[in-house]
């Protein structure tokens, strides 16, 4: 019978099957600074980790991202450099590998999984942390989960899970100039809704992913649970092992050709079903952003804010409403007309190398209007982008480049927006007060953000680009 | 972990769709540590439940007499979206809440009220909004909620049949823990995990 990417991968990680619920095999698991529950709940067990060869750990949420190579006594927020410090202990006392916050492969935890090769193809691999979704772009199936679901995880690397349903997002044709896998991200989102992927995993198909480099497949799958699902998924192609080939992590010589073997039979069968099935036609998507408080509420650069009035769901409209006074703005306002105050560009969404690379090309040779940084999803993205000169590109446009983290994304390492200002940011989430207290948040792709820093408003990348 | 059998409590209606995880609980306050002693109630919606000059805002649903008890929160849909932090279940559970009733949930959500003892109880958004207006029309009524049955019953004596998967329902009511779940399975672990390796030694 054909199966599905997912079926497969599911199928060869199923230790027990009751049916309604099944006892998985977890092969890889990311831990961050954030996961000091986990390990305060295991200790208050009495338990060990099972498997701490199967864990890798970096600090990225409350790591600070300008002055920390002068040490952790440097870090001013107390409870943040607590939250480091145990970060450093958890580790070590359980012998599980750890980029410290100055560690040369330290990075943010969905950027340095696939960067150093711990993610692969046909895995299963967990991570306290709701953006897990972003692994799954190199056909593994990777999930978030809280801080008890990880205490099992280590404990006994295995999770009881209810089996996903599948939902195959195709979107066939080619992405115009100016258009990224952000904005088709956007797109799916605006058309599914924040909920319309609940339940299911996801499994992104069609022409304009298979033509996507690595990158863009990551950012995809990274905002897969800002429609609400489980897991996101790309079957792996050879651009996926080319990606990884060499990978510190990655097998190597004879095995790495067995691996292959067993990769290069990963995708969905032909005539396999799935529970559910959208499209979106990849020719039509222009570059997107958000207007509102949560990533469904986003339109085409073009567009005018809508009129709440015009939703026909009355709760759609009632958060249309206190989305447009949360974010000041009006309806029938033109989104080119939106002035921006801040702009923020990294994160595990826009945080790599073809991510900098893209906004670097808008800024060249150009001047930011607004105040902004630029933080790289990894210190070896940071390290590569400086070999290119992208940096010098950033900072002389205006903008700060600084070191790798959450940052701006997650507001804890005391990077924030202030109050009542606007940013454009390359993150994934416009929850209100996401980016800190009282921050107006639009989600845009990294070119995106780059031409609203240099204009000072939100501008259609392309009218920058000819 | 405290077995969930039945609960009558003061029920507060949050109508909006897609209350999010960093609403619950904004993410400044996840480092705090928990304990006994002191809980995570009070970063409970601290956003929307006090101003930014940390005063109380009045129009906030939890600061009204009737609702300052709640143990029961009935929502819209896709109740929890957003962040995987379990600091979102710890508030409400602090505060007193052991109950969310909504026709969705987030994913990652759902599990942690489940794994604190929590329950998620999916009741049509039809439902919910008619609880909701019975709620908000008479500030600081209770609903009662029976597991075993999966019923909530409303002000108006109306029963109404809510869905939950049967092994968690299960695992709500005997109170189990999933770690002690899983190393029953500990042999069948084992031998996977030589069949598994012994095909992938890379992975190990």
């Amino acid at each position: 019978m054909p199966r599905t990417l997912f079926e497969k991968i599911w199928q060869q990680h199923v230790i027990v099957d009751k049916g309604n619920e099944a006892l998985l095999y977890i092969d890889r698991n990311l831990l961050h600074d954030g996961a000091f529950h986990a390990f305060g709940a295991l200790a208050k067990e009495g338990r060990k980790v099972r498997k701490p060869r199967q864990s890798l750990a970096t600090a990225d949420h409350y790591v600070p991202t300008s002055g920390r190579e002068k040490g952790l006594a440097n870090v001013i927020d107390t409870d943040a450099r607590e939250m480091i410090r145990l970060f450093d202990v958890n580790g070590a006392e359980h012998g599980i590998r750890c980029f410290g916050m100055n560690h040369p492969q330290q990075g943010i935890v969905h950027v340095i999984g696939p960067e150093t090769g711990f993610t692969q193809p046909g895995i299963t691999l967990t991570c306290g942390d709701s953006h897990t979704s972003t692994h799954g772009a190199m056909g593994a199936y990777a999930f978030g989960i809280g801080a008890s679901q990880l205490k099992q995880v280590l404990a006994t690397q295995c999770l009881w899970q209810r089996r996903p349903k599948t939902l195959r997002i195709t979107v066939d044709g080619k992405l115009g100039a100016g258009v990224s896998g952000k904005d088709v991200v956007l797109a799916i989102i605006a058309k599914i809704g924040t909920a319309g992927g609940t339940g299911h995993v996801i499994e992104y198909a069609g022409s304009v992913f298979r033509a996507m480099a690595m990158e863009g497949r990551l950012t995809v799958c990274n905002m897969s649970i800002e429609a609400g699902a489980r897991a996101g998924m790309i079957a792996p192609d050879d651009t996926t092992f080319q990606y990884l080939a060499g990978r510190e992590y990655a097998p190597k010589g004879g095995q790495w050709d067995e691996a292959l073997a067993m990769w290069r039979v990963l995708p969905t069968d032909d005539g396999a079903v799935f529970d559910h099935e959208v499209s979106l036609d990849g020719n039509a998507i222009e570059p997107t952003i958000t207007w509102g408080t949560t990533p469904e509420e986003a339109l085409p650069v073009s567009a005018v804010i809508p009129d709440p009035a015009s939703f026909a769901d009355a709760n759609k409209r009632a958060h249309a409403e206190s989305a447009l006074r949360y974010m000041d703005l009006k309806p029938g306002t033109r989104l080119t007309d939106i002035e921006i105050d801040r702009v923020f560009i990294g994160t595990c969404t826009n945080g790599r190398l073809d991510d900098l690379r893209a906004a670097a090309a808008v800024l060249k040779g150009r001047k930011v209007t607004v105040q902004g940084w630029v933080s790289p999803g990894s210190t070896q993205v940071k390290r590569d982008a400086e070999a290119e000169g992208l940096h010098r590109i950033f900072e002389e446009a205006g903008l700060e480049w600084r070191a790798s983290g959450c940052s701006g994304c997650a507001a804890m390492n005391g990077d924030f927006v202030p109050p009542g200002m606007r940013a454009a940011s390359t993150s994934n989430r416009n929850f209100e007060g996401r980016q800190g207290k009282g921050a107006r948040t639009h989600l845009m792709s990294p070119a995106m953000a780059a031409a609203a820093a240099i204009t000072g408003r939100v501008t259609d990348v392309r009218k920058l680009m000819s | 972990m405290e077995p969930f059998t039945q609960l009558s409590a003061v029920a507060a209606p949050f109508g909006m769709a897609n209350i999010d995880t960093d609403k619950i609980i904004p993410a400044r306050f996840l480092r705090k540590l928990r304990t006994v002693e002191k809980g995570y109630d009070p970063w409970l919606f601290y956003d929307m439940r006090f101003d930014t000059d940390g005063n109380e805002r009045p129009d906030f649903i939890l600061n009204q007499t009737p609702w300052r008890k709640t143990g029961i929160i009935v929502a819209g849909p896709n109740f929890g979206c957003g962040s995987s932090r379990e600091g979102a279940a710890y508030a409400m559970l602090d505060w007193g809440i052991r109950c969310v009733v909504a026709p969705s949930f987030g994913d990652i959500h759902y599990a942690n009220e489940i794994q604190n003892g929590m329950l998620p109880a999916i009741l049509a958004e039809e439902h919910c909004a008619v609880l909701r207006a019975q709620l908000q029309a008479s500030p600081g009524t209770s609903l009662s909620i029976d597991l075993a049955s999966q019923t909530i019953t409303g002000p108006d004596g109306k029963c109404y049949h809510f869905q939950i998967d049967s092994v968690y329902k299960e695992r709500l009511l005997k109170g189990l823990n999933d770690v002690g779940l899983v190393l029953q399975e500990l042999p069948a672990i084992e031998a996977f995990e030589n069949k598994h390796f012994a095909r992938m030694p890379w992975l190990a």
